[in-house]
């Protein structure tokens, strides 16, 4: 098999940019050794949130925000965006003084997308919130989508720009050679010309297979899905310095994350829901919204994504290795960026460089020393 | 405390092993989600000590009572309308009961919670006054209910057959038995000689059989059945002899088996066995009842499906097994010898390989447009649909049409996801598997879990 | 639906419950979802498409018998025994919050 370009991960990093990159005219195989969207596109809460980001993230950040209220445009599909706007509550005077600091701040930097709010409009919008919440950072073009609906679109629109997709086709080892990579996949051989690394929670060991080691660390955030319940709750809600994401999905179902950690297992391949630990994010759901204490919990589950340790993403070229561009690390919140990043990974496929500035995303930052040949 | 065995499920098995197990000396909690011991077969044994439901339930329903009460007797502590929502190693168990979550620890867990029945999709089996031929039962232990109005039993096992006599026991009403096994009966089997060894069910189930042909409403090898109503179960539709036809129906009572409850395992991350007489899997054990998860034992049907006699020699040697692991003083080895566990064993199953040649599951295709999630209303036809372009996962179709996403998960429509992906993948079915199973096993409150900090705190 | 062979002919209850307010006799030993098939417009409806749903299983695996059971919505109505006065409530669609 042979193809311009390999791209190895089936998430949506993945999908996204192999399609951007097959809409230019490249040839595209993607690989993905479960099924796409298996792992942490499979296990987000699907916010798409500007609210909240790392300075560094807001370019990619702002420019997605636009994409996603024209997604139809890019896949075919909404995605099951609903712009029903993010909320991040302050229950304390700190937590209020913070926000307040970080919205003028955005603003004196000429960011408009987050806006303060007091008490009256904060109930108004969200009428369930717990009376004690003084505040929030409110960001009204911000919502959250359907994964996995999002999933299937990219992957469909991947699908009809050309790429080929190989399922439960796991990558053994990458070898460079002067104008190409020959990877061995447990499907056979991929001849390609360039590999896009989009291996999320392993992409350590596909960066260690091409030669270019890099160190991260796995997040198994946990989240918990209830019952169907009748529609009330509009915006997604966080709340400041609290482990807590809230949302209702369109079928009334309460979605509740934040990042209460899993156990990872010890061969890092699976991660299981801690319950105790769950208690984090959801005790915080409960005193938010004192409403929700008797909905049931019908599923929990816990993803698994790559962190790195300053939690922003590896987007780039590798500076060790010819032909291999990064796209992994986002730390767990990577969801709202897909668009964005996939179009940026597609520019450093198609022409070698991008209008975005990716040098805060360098891979230098975690890559491990090669021992000596 | 740290209990030496917590045992999950008061039936026939569970019992058993909890009288032995407190024998050795050994501290046990029992739980359990129903309000009194006994699991199904027994449901309601102490309250219909005597009177019509008793009478009509007939022997085997008696035989509960010694063990019952053996049960209550033997200072295994007993924790009722208690559902285990969360197991983790080695050994925490989350458990709810009256709305409040609570944590118990254990040396070692038996899962004795035994079966349910096998799920089988048709048109019209969500509609009010479909339900399964356990629920009837349960329904008739549980306060002397009896079906009224137009009532059909379709299916096969003895179970249905039982059901049937004792309603006409009672003088209820049964309209009709569609009989959807494939031929063979209970008077071909007393033909073949290891039959011989299990008598007492062999005769058990002539007669139930010969009580039904006498009543004149046994409709044999029929196929394509059909539920039909506006809102509600109204008439039926099915085929017979290459004809199809038609009856007024208030109440369908459907079976085809049952199938060991495996969410418990499945989430511990067992080995699991393909059971491919009968389409299920269960929990790999040996010959003392351990899992692939040292100090996690099954016994009775949640082990395989073998019937309470069965169970309750099951029961005996998970206790044996539990003993050992626990390090009680105890010769095991010629307990087991001593007690005859192998041979009264195998005599109980001595049937059970040939109930499961003659009563195969079924393995028709389901129509696109059945239903085959109850809880999300997925139909075959969109499962089908995604399943032609995805891995053979089902985690996969899950994910893609959120069938397995509901109350249930996956109980009911698990093993349907799994049979179409092998249709449309052309896979033995025993090669897809199940769908990925987490807690919580029950459907706990977000409070319950919000109250699990404060437990942290306190402790 | 179902009867009781307990009903004897003065149509003798061990005791009454409330079913969506309306005071309903019921037997020893019957659970909330034996009711809800004994009494016509008790059963629920379904979250997903509002159709017209009852007990399938009687055993906790089916979730068909969900009803709000003094006060507490989404129970399983074939884990609770029935009680003297014990108040039972259609669970129609999905479930309030709050409830």
């Amino acid at each position: 098999m042979k193809a311009d370009l390999l791209v190895i991960g089936g998430g949506l990093h993945g999908l996204s940019a192999a399609l951007q990159s097959a809409r230019r005219g490249v040839s595209v195989i993607l690989v993905e050794r479960h099924f796409l969207g298996r792992h942490a596109s499979g296990a987000t809460a699907a916010g798409v949130r500007t609210l909240g980001r790392h300075p560094a993230e807001l370019p990619l950040s702002l420019e997605a925000a636009s994409t996603w209220h024209v997604m139809k445009d890019l896949v075919g599909d909404d995605c099951g965006f609903n712009a029903c706007g993010q909320l991040q509550v302050a229950e304390d005077e700190t937590a209020l003084a913070k926000i307040r600091d970080r919205v003028f701040r955005l603003e004196a930097q000429g960011f408009t997308h987050e806006r303060l709010i007091g008490s009256n409009e904060l109930h108004s919008l969200v009428p369930d919130l717990a009376p004690h919440c003084l505040g929030a950072a409110w960001t009204v073009h911000d919502g959250s989508a359907d994964p996995h609906r999002t999933i299937g679109a990219f992957r469909d629109a991947a699908i009809a720009a050309g790429v080929q997709i190989l399922e439960k086709c796991l990558v053994t080892g990458l070898v460079r050679h002067s104008t190409h990579w020959l990877a061995q996949t447990s499907r056979g051989v991929i001849e390609a010309g360039l590999i896009v690394n989009a291996a999320g929670a392993w992409a350590d060991q596909v960066a260690a297979l091409a030669g270019d080691p890099v160190h991260q660390a796995i997040r198994t955030s946990m989240m918990v899905a209830t019952e169907r319940t009748s529609a009330r709750v509009k915006p997604v809600v966080s709340s400041l310095g609290q482990k807590l994401s809230f949302k209702q999905t369109v079928q009334g179902t309460l979605v509740i994350g934040g990042g209460s950690q899993g156990k990872l297992a010890p061969d890092r391949q699976s991660a299981s829901v801690d319950v105790v630990a769950l208690a984090t994010s959801v005790g915080a759901a409960v005193r938010l919204f004192p409403a929700v204490r008797g909905i049931r919990i019908v599923r929990t589950w816990a993803g698994m994504e790559a962190m790195t340790p300053d939690h922003l993403p590896v987007i780039g070229f590798s500076h060790r290795v010819e032909g291999l561009i990064h796209a992994f690390g986002f730390s767990g919140h990577g969801f709202q960026l897909v668009p964005s990043v996939g179009r940026a990974v597609a520019d450093l496929v198609y022409q070698g460089s991008t209008d975005h500035d990716l040098s805060a995303f360098d891979v230098t930052r975690i890559a491990i020393e090669r021992a000596a040949a | 405390m740290i209990h030496d065995v917590v045992v999950i499920g008061a039936g026939p098995a569970g019992m058993s092993a909890a009288v032995l197990l407190r024998k050795f000396g050994a501290s046990v909690l029992v739980v359990d989600e129903q309000p009194a011991p006994g699991g199904q077969i027994w449901r309601g044994i102490e309250r219909n000590a005597s009177g019509p439901i008793a009478a009509a339930l007939g022997p085997d329903y008696e035989k509960g009572r010694a063990l019952t009460a053996a049960f209550r007797a033997s200072g295994a502590e007993y924790s009722p309308s208690t559902q285990v929502w969360q197991i983790e190693d080695e050994w925490t168990l989350f458990l709810t009961s009256e709305g409040k979550a609570r944590r118990v620890r254990a040396r070692a867990v038996l899962l004795s919670n035994g079966a349910q029945e096998r799920p089988v999709p048709f048109a019209g089996w969500t509609l009010p006054g479909v339900m399964t031929v356990g629920a009837a039962q349960i329904l008739l232990k549980s306060g002397g209910m009896l079906p009224q109005g137009n009532v059909w039993i379709a299916g096969a096992g003895p179970l249905p057959l039982l059901y049937a006599t004792q309603v006409l026991g009672l003088k209820g009403q049964v309209s009709g038995f569609l009989d959807t096994s494939k031929g063979l009966n209970f008077a071909a089997l007393a033909k073949l000689p290891a039959a011989w060894r299990d008598l007492p069910s062999l005769a058990k189930g002539l007669k139930w059989q010969r009580e039904l042909r006498r009543s004149g409403k046994m409709i044999r090898g029929i196929s394509e059945l059909r539920a039909e109503g506006d809102g509600r179960l109204e008439q039926l539709e099915w085929t017979a002899g290459g004809v199809r036809r038609k009856a007024k129906a208030d109440v369908l009572l459907v079976h085809e088996g049952v199938v060991p409850r495996i969410h418990e395992t499945l989430a511990l991350g067992c080995d699991h066995d393909w059971n491919s007489t009968q389409n299920y899997f269960a929990a790999r054990s040996n010959r003392w009842g351990e899992t692939s998860r040292r100090g996690l034992f099954v016994a009775g049907d949640a082990s395989g499906i073998g019937g309470w006699t069965a169970a309750t020699v099951s029961g005996e040697i998970a206790a044996l097994g539990l003993a050992g692991h626990l390090g009680i003083q105890v010769d095991i080895d010629a307990f087991r010898r001593e007690n005859q566990l192998d041979g009264r064993r195998s005599r109980a199953l001595a049937l059970r390989p040939l109930l499961d040649a003659f009563y195969t599951p079924p393995n028709t295709s389901i129509a696109d447009d059945v239903v085959v999630c109850r809880c999300e209303e997925v139909t075959a036809g969109t499962i089908r649909k995604v399943a032609r372009t995805s891995a053979s996962d089902p985690n996969a179709i899950k994910a893609a049409t959120r069938c397995g996403m509901g109350p249930c998960q996956g109980r009911q429509c698990g093993y349907t996801v799994q049979a179409i992906l092998a249709e449309v993948h052309n896979l033995p079915v025993g090669d897809v598997s199940f769908f990925n199973i987490r807690p919580p096993l029950k459907p706990i409150t977000l409070g319950e879990i919000a109250s699990l900090g404060e437990l942290e705190n306190a402790e | 639906m179902f009867r009781s062979v307990l009903e004897g002919p003065a149509a003798q209850a061990d005791m009454t419950v409330l079913v969506n307010g309306a005071e309903t006799p019921a037997w020893d030993g019957e659970t909330v979802a034996g009711v809800l098939l004994r009494v016509p417009g008790a059963g629920r409806t379904s979250a997903v498409s509002g159709e017209p749903r009852l007990p399938y299983c009687q055993m906790g695996v089916c979730f068909d018998c969900l009803a709000i059971v003094d006060g507490v919505a989404s129970t399983q109505g074939c884990m609770v025994p029935v009680k003297p006065g014990m108040r039972i409530e259609s669970q129609q669609g999905p479930r309030e919050i709050g409830r």
